[in-house]
């Protein structure tokens, strides 16, 4: 191949004219060496990525055989438990997918799988990006895309999984329209357009399926787009290191090293949704039955995105409003709306919000490239622990009649606990976080001022025994060395003990002391490793401590 | 007039006869009638020693929770009226004997000493007490005989709520619960819908038909026996699990997929 150092005239030929008229050469020579860090975390809104092309191509094949219509036809098709039984063409079309029509099982067990690995996906990619700081300056509009894309998968996931017209997805449906007429002054109206009269109408499914495979991933076409466009042209961040800094970013070209893990991801992705789709059922809807609003059964869950506001609605108290003492006047549902509205504001809000509320807590205008260690910054972590608590805590809940049913627990239990652990959980997950954070970060101290446990045991020669400690690989001590302090605003008062300009009202000293306390540098890392034993001996001795585990 | 003749024309005569006739007719009632029939049943079955067989071992296994006459407690209900059925079901599914008093008694395997036989005998005894439920014929078990399409519609009307699409069971209040249906016997399912035991509901003949309780057995099995088209089961209890296998395993293997690939670092020329 050594010899080959001319472009054969089969590939110049054909790229010269292509180049001669579209002029791409130059734009692909910038990007194709556009260099990407190498970071496994950086690859999990990949997974999120790909599953969304997969959901595109399978869907579509979906498509081809569903008829979006509520139309009552007898099944005469071959699942046999259900023969004579009347049903809607949405779901009798559905079983034929299931059941007559080659390979649309396998199909649409990926297009639920890769559902559920999408929406999963943008979550741990979400949580990385929260945990590394990444939606700093200048990346809070790249953030705020993700968060709206998130939303938006919940409505696809919610329009997708009702399309089938089951009993499993006619309960979601019935939660949704209580939800809607829950609404005040609004409700009636919102619910009667919705489902074009009274529930369930004939209407929703065709608009369920207009809203599923057109309009919501349009728009999430579109955002992902602006997503990785604006990715790019910010470039990706990167973890603290060696030669890493904020002004340049140290990885692999796109060409030809990432596209090839891009790429290889890709097959890694379709692997596993076509792995989990071969040997695991995914919502089997023939066991469901045909959805009438009469029936509803045990264990009717929504897919595991919209767990957490199930679970809202299962320990909420039964609180309502009559108002003026009674329901002809108006009922204000709170045992409804309070579960479906304030959960996902706070998460949602406050996702959105955060890198702003950030900013004006420490004042912090730079620009960031690199990425935070999740420890560097304790109440950031902390935060999004307790977030995170918060979440899983509805989540677990919503399957809580599957946990008291498998576990024998008794169900008034679990919702009771429910209702103490929404508020005790996040709070204990704040303070455990906070001093697990203190920790790591002095047990990098500890690695940066006395170096590694070696192993090696010496003996001194006045007969004392100490372990050798050597200092830490370079890498790692780079790595570790990236920290650096939580921005904060200058909050000293000056030496008549007058506050700083915009920190005097009410307001101005709340945000002086959040910034104290969420800015600066908890843990000091030492300059070098000038510290030999000599230190270590000293502190022996005056702890009284001969241990050699040190 | 004798004394007799002026008793007999006394006013109140009337009202005395009548009421010795009636307490007469009632009397000769609960000698002959009362008693003579659950001994003519037991008798026309040949079942007069199952009964007395039955009480003796209802006696040494059952009295002290259900009392020496089956009149209940206060750890456990009479049993007068509540028929055969519900006691081969009970001691069938090896509920009866419980073995500790709780919310509710789980399935169980039975007990050393409980056989067919001695269940017959038992259930003979308490259908003595004042009838109920019989254990069902074949005929109205066989699920052959039923229009699963038709029972899966009943059974969705009835039975989903508590015990799940599939029959995987669920959860109800105070630790109480709706077991699965899968190892349920056809004549099971069919007594318990007669009886309804522990926390279950009646569903007795004319809320739901022999005919359509049949239906719904032969679309119980048919769904418990039918092999999962999409790959493993995953318990069918729905997407509770489905979340699970999605974050365990889809998730794990994409991340630890991504771990490798980033591993791999160029080797340094």
């Amino acid at each position: 191949m050594s010899d080959l150092r001319t472009v054969p005239n089969a590939v110049a030929g054909p790229s010269t004219f292509l180049d001669d008229r579209l002029g791409g050469a130059n734009f692909l020579k910038r990007n194709l060496r556009k260099i990407f860090p190498d970071h496994w975390s950086f690859l999990l809104g990949e997974i999120a990525l790909y599953s969304f092309v997969i959901l595109l191509l399978t869907g579509t094949f979906l498509t081809f055989w569903f008829k979006p219509s509520m139309m009552e036809v007898a099944y005469d098709g071959s699942y046999a438990p259900l023969h004579g039984v009347m049903m809607s063409e949405a779901y009798a079309s559905s079983l034929e997918i299931s059941f007559d029509v080659r390979g649309g099982l396998l199909i649409r067990q990926m297009h639920h799988w890769s559902a559920l690995l999408f929406v999963a996906g943008m979550t741990v990619h979400m949580l990385r990006v929260f945990f590394t700081g990444a939606y700093r300056k200048p990346r809070e509009i790249n953030w705020i895309i993700g968060v709206l894309l998130l939303t938006l998968a919940l409505a696809e996931g919610l329009t997708g999984y009702s399309l089938p017209d089951d009993l499993l997805s006619g309960a979601g449906l019935r939660i949704t329209e209580g939800v809607a007429i829950s609404l005040p002054l609004v409700g009636t109206y919102i619910t009667f357009f919705l489902f074009g009269g009274e529930y369930p109408g004939e209407d929703v499914i065709s608009r369920f399926y207009s809203l599923h495979i057109l309009l919501i991933p349009g728009i999430l076409l579109a955002l992902i787009s602006a997503h990785m466009v604006l990715m790019w042209v910010q470039k990706h961040t990167q973890m603290p290191g060696k030669g890493r800094d904020n002004k340049n970013v140290v990885g692999a070209p796109f060409y030809p090293a990432f596209m090839a893990k891009a790429g290889a991801y890709f097959l890694f992705t379709l692997a596993t949704v076509a792995g989990l789709a071969t040997f695991t059922q995914i919502n089997p809807i023939w066991l469901f039955g045909p959805y009438t609003p009469a029936d509803v059964s045990a264990g009717s869950q929504p897919d595991f995105y919209m767990g957490f506001l199930e679970g809202a609605l299962r320990i909420m108290v039964p609180w309502e409003i009559n108002l003026f003492g009674t329901s002809h006047a108006g009922t204000l549902p709170l045992s409804v709306i309070i579960p479906a509205l304030v959960p996902m504001g706070i998460i949602m809000t406050g996702l959105a919000l955060y890198p702003f509320l950030e900013r004006w807590v420490t004042g912090d205008n730079r620009e960031h490239h690199i990425a935070d260690r999740p420890r560097n910054n304790p109440h950031r972590t902390s935060i999004g622990m307790s977030a995170i608590t918060f979440y899983g805590v509805l989540w677990l809940l919503g399957a809580n009649d599957e946990i008291s049913a498998n576990f024998h627990i008794s169900l008034n239990v679990t919702t009771y606990a429910g209702r103490v652990l929404i508020f005790l959980a996040p709070a204990l997950a704040y303070l455990i976080t906070y001093r697990m954070c203190l920790g790591l970060q002095r047990s990098d101290a500890a690695v940066i001022s006395h170096g590694v446990e070696s192993g090696v045991i010496k003996r001194l020669p006045h007969g004392e025994f100490i372990e050798v400690h050597t200092p830490p690989a370079e890498d790692i001590e780079a790595h570790v060395r990236g920290k650096e302090p939580v921005a904060m605003l200058p909050v000293a008062e000056d030496p008549t003990g007058i506050p700083p300009k915009g920190m005097r009202g009410p307001v101005g000293r709340l945000r002086a002391r959040m910034s104290k306390a969420y800015g600066g540098e908890k843990i000091q890392l030492d300059d070098g490793h000038g510290h030999g034993h000599g230190d270590d001996q000293a502190a022996l001795e005056r702890s009284d401590d001969r241990s050699l585990t040190h | 007039m004798t004394r007799i003749t002026a008793w007999r024309r006394h006013p109140l005569a009337r009202y005395a006869v009548l009421i010795l006739a009636l307490a007469l007719v009632g009397m000769v009632y609960a000698a002959f009638f009362q008693a003579g029939k659950p001994a003519d049943a037991a008798l026309a079955a040949g079942k007069v020693d199952d009964v007395a067989e039955g009480k003796s071992l209802f006696v040494q296994h059952c009295s002290s929770c259900h009392g020496m006459n089956a009149q209940g407690t206060t750890t456990a209900p009479t049993l007068v009226g509540v028929g055969a059925a519900a006691v081969d079901f009970q001691m069938s599914t090896g509920r009866m004997p419980a073995a500790n008093p709780g919310p509710q008694a789980p399935r169980k395997p039975q007990a050393p000493w409980v056989d067919e036989t001695k269940i017959r005998q038992i259930a003979a005894y308490v259908q003595s007490l004042g009838g109920g439920p019989q254990v069902p014929g074949q005929e109205y078990v066989d699920p052959k005989l039923g229009d699963a399409g038709k029972g899966g519609e009943l059974f969705r009307a009835n039975c989903i709520q508590c015990h799940n699409w599939a029959g995987a069971g669920g959860a109800l209040t105070q630790g109480k619960y709706a077991p699965n249906l899968n190892s349920a016997t056809p004549t099971q399912i069919y007594e318990a819908m007669v009886t309804g035991p522990q926390a279950m509901p009646v569903f007795n003949d004319t809320t739901i038909t022999p005919e359509e309780k049949r239906s719904m057995i032969a679309y119980i099995t048919q769904v418990r026996e039918q092999k999962d088209p999409g790959g493993f089961g995953l318990g069918r209890i729905g997407p509770v699990t489905e979340g699970l296998v999605a974050w365990v395993v889809g998730l794990s293997v994409l991340a630890l997929a991504a771990i490798w690939i980033t591993a791999k670092k160029r080797q340094k020329s």
